[in-house]
């Protein structure tokens, strides 16, 4: 049975839920929860793909590792209450909330390419901040160099994480100069409204010119370091995911090529286009890795 | 109770394996049509008429283990599971040439050449393709017995790449091919574990 955006529905039930949690009584929900973001230059012009597909297409290996996975098991997941852990060499360590890091008076629309590693894509209207005003707000030292990522782990809500298909909890990691960059997000929502469960909710990472992987999802901890984190694809499999993840058509998969892609929703002929190097955000961010030899660095 | 089942088998036409076999088709191309398919319709055909094929191999290396064990005999169905199964690869591969990889024949070529996954699975196809290409009884009669049984034992090579095709194709090492993997193991080791001469009345269940 294909699984369809009514028959998920958990939707209503969680809202309804989170409104309650947080406002302590019940009440009408879904009007209240909706997000707006300002537009954004960054955005692309590209016609997003439709909500249907992308919250059920989905790699959160957390909730099961078939696409549909994570529509069907996410809704497990509470994500309110939730605390984002901010530490190591911050200035104002601590535990911070979702509207905490991405007020509502700050949230941005930013409509971004997505280029999954499986040589897939999809267009995606997200809401969030630059991770830049997060990071700034918990003041990095100057000896900060990365910054690591980890997502929840509370297997009895990720029924995925009671299997050792990854070593849990997800980790990922940026260069600070990577995770300042403006393109790179916080996202809280998709399509005008909080993210769903099953995108990475309450709140995530958008990397828009690296593989999804990188994007890592419900993060928990955020750790200024002077050490290059390990990630978790990095630590399964090192040859054939490394630490950046560029998209980049010229550095295969060993497994598979990386010339081409796939859009999801294109249809049965839609055929194949050209992945274009970092994603199509060269102009942006292609002076991060000036001098580097990508081939090595992948 | 042996007898009875052969006998009964013996009265199913070759024709009704042919028809049940391709409902797994009529119901794919059903669910192409109605927009039943997933958000990526693509890989669920890729997937679905792969796995088929995977199970019609798997039935028609079932079927000398079979008859070796409990005497019971599919064998008149074994031709027809066989080709049931390439029908299922060979839509395989189109759909992967066609609606996949969108005719891109250099890149298909490249990557046949270079990717594992693609080297196994192509390799199982092609020892299917000259299978099916030799299935007939015209053939049979050509390469004689001895020749034609060596090359119809290509089926045993052709089986456990196909499962190493699939899981190749993944991010992770993946349970579900390694079981069919396994299980096809144990099929091919059944063949020398239980050898001829076949302990049932070879006789009666032929007839």
């Amino acid at each position: 049975m294909p699984l369809r955006w009514s028959d998920v529905t958990p939707k209503n039930d969680y809202l309804n839920r989170r409104a309650f949690i947080a406002a302590g009584l019940a009440v009408a929900a879904t009007p209240g929860w909706a997000l707006t973001g300002k537009p954004s230059a960054l955005s692309t012009d590209q016609k997003p793909n439709t909500l249907e597909e992308i919250t059920n297409y989905n790699n959160f290996y957390e909730f099961g590792m078939d696409k549909t996975d994570p529509a069907r098991h996410a809704g497990a997941m509470v994500t309110d209450p939730w605390a984002v852990e901010i530490g190591g060499m911050v200035d104002r360590p601590g535990s911070y909330g979702v509207d905490d890091l991405a007020p509502a008076n700050a949230l941005e629309e930013r409509i971004y390419r997505l280029r999954c590693v499986e040589a897939w894509s999809m267009v995606i209207p997200w809401i969030g901040v630059p991770l830049a005003s997060v990071l700034d707000r918990a003041g990095v030292q100057p000896g900060a160099k990365f910054v690591a990522f980890e997502t929840l782990y509370r297997p009895e809500q990720m029924r995925g994480q009671s299997r050792p298909i990854l070593d849990w909890p997800y980790k990922e990691g940026l260069r600070l100069d990577e995770a300042m960059h403006p393109l790179t997000i916080l996202a809280t929502g998709l399509y005008g409204d909080v993210l769903p469960n099953q995108n990475g909710a309450p709140i995530r990472l958008v990397v828009p010119w690296k593989y999804g992987f990188k994007s890592i999802k419900s993060i928990v901890k955020i750790t200024l370091t002077d050490s290059r984190p390990m990630s978790t694809w990095e630590q399964m499999q090192p040859s054939e995911y490394g630490f950046y993840a560029n998209v980049n058509p010229q550095v295969d998969h060993p497994r598979w090529s990386q010339a081409t892609e796939r859009r999801i929703g294109a249809g049965l002929f839609g055929g194949r286009e050209e992945t274009l190097m970092f994603n199509g955000y060269g102009d942006q961010v292609a002076s991060l890795y000036a001098g580097m030899d990508l081939a090595k660095d992948y | 109770m042996r007898a009875a089942l052969n006998g009964g088998l013996r009265r199913i036409p070759i024709r009704a394996l042919w028809a049940g076999g391709l409902i797994p088709l009529a119901l794919l191309v059903w669910d192409a049509v109605t927009g039943g398919l997933g958000i990526d319709p693509i890989r669920d055909i890729e997937h679905r008429l792969g796995r088929t094929a995977l199970y019609f191999l798997i039935a028609s290396l079932a079927v000398t283990p079979v008859l070796r064990i409990t005497g019971v005999s599919f064998m008149r169905f074994r031709r027809a599971l066989g080709l049931l199964c390439f029908t299922y690869a060979g839509l395989h591969v189109l759909a992967w040439a066609v609606m996949d990889m969108a005719l891109l024949w250099a890149a298909m070529a490249r990557d046949v050449v270079k990717r594992p996954y693609l080297i196994f699975g192509m390799g199982a196809f092609l020892m299917l393709l000259a299978l099916a290409v030799t299935s007939n009884n015209l053939s049979m009669r050509r390469m004689g017995t001895v020749a034609w049984c060596r090359l119809h034992q290509l089926v045993y090579v052709a089986a456990p790449l196909v499962t190493m095709h699939w899981i190749w194709a993944l991010k992770t090492f993946p349970l579900e091919p390694a079981l069919w993997l396994a299980a096809i193991l144990v099929l091919l080791g059944l063949r020398v574990a239980v050898p001829r001469p076949i302990r049932w009345n070879v006789a009666a269940v032929q007839k």
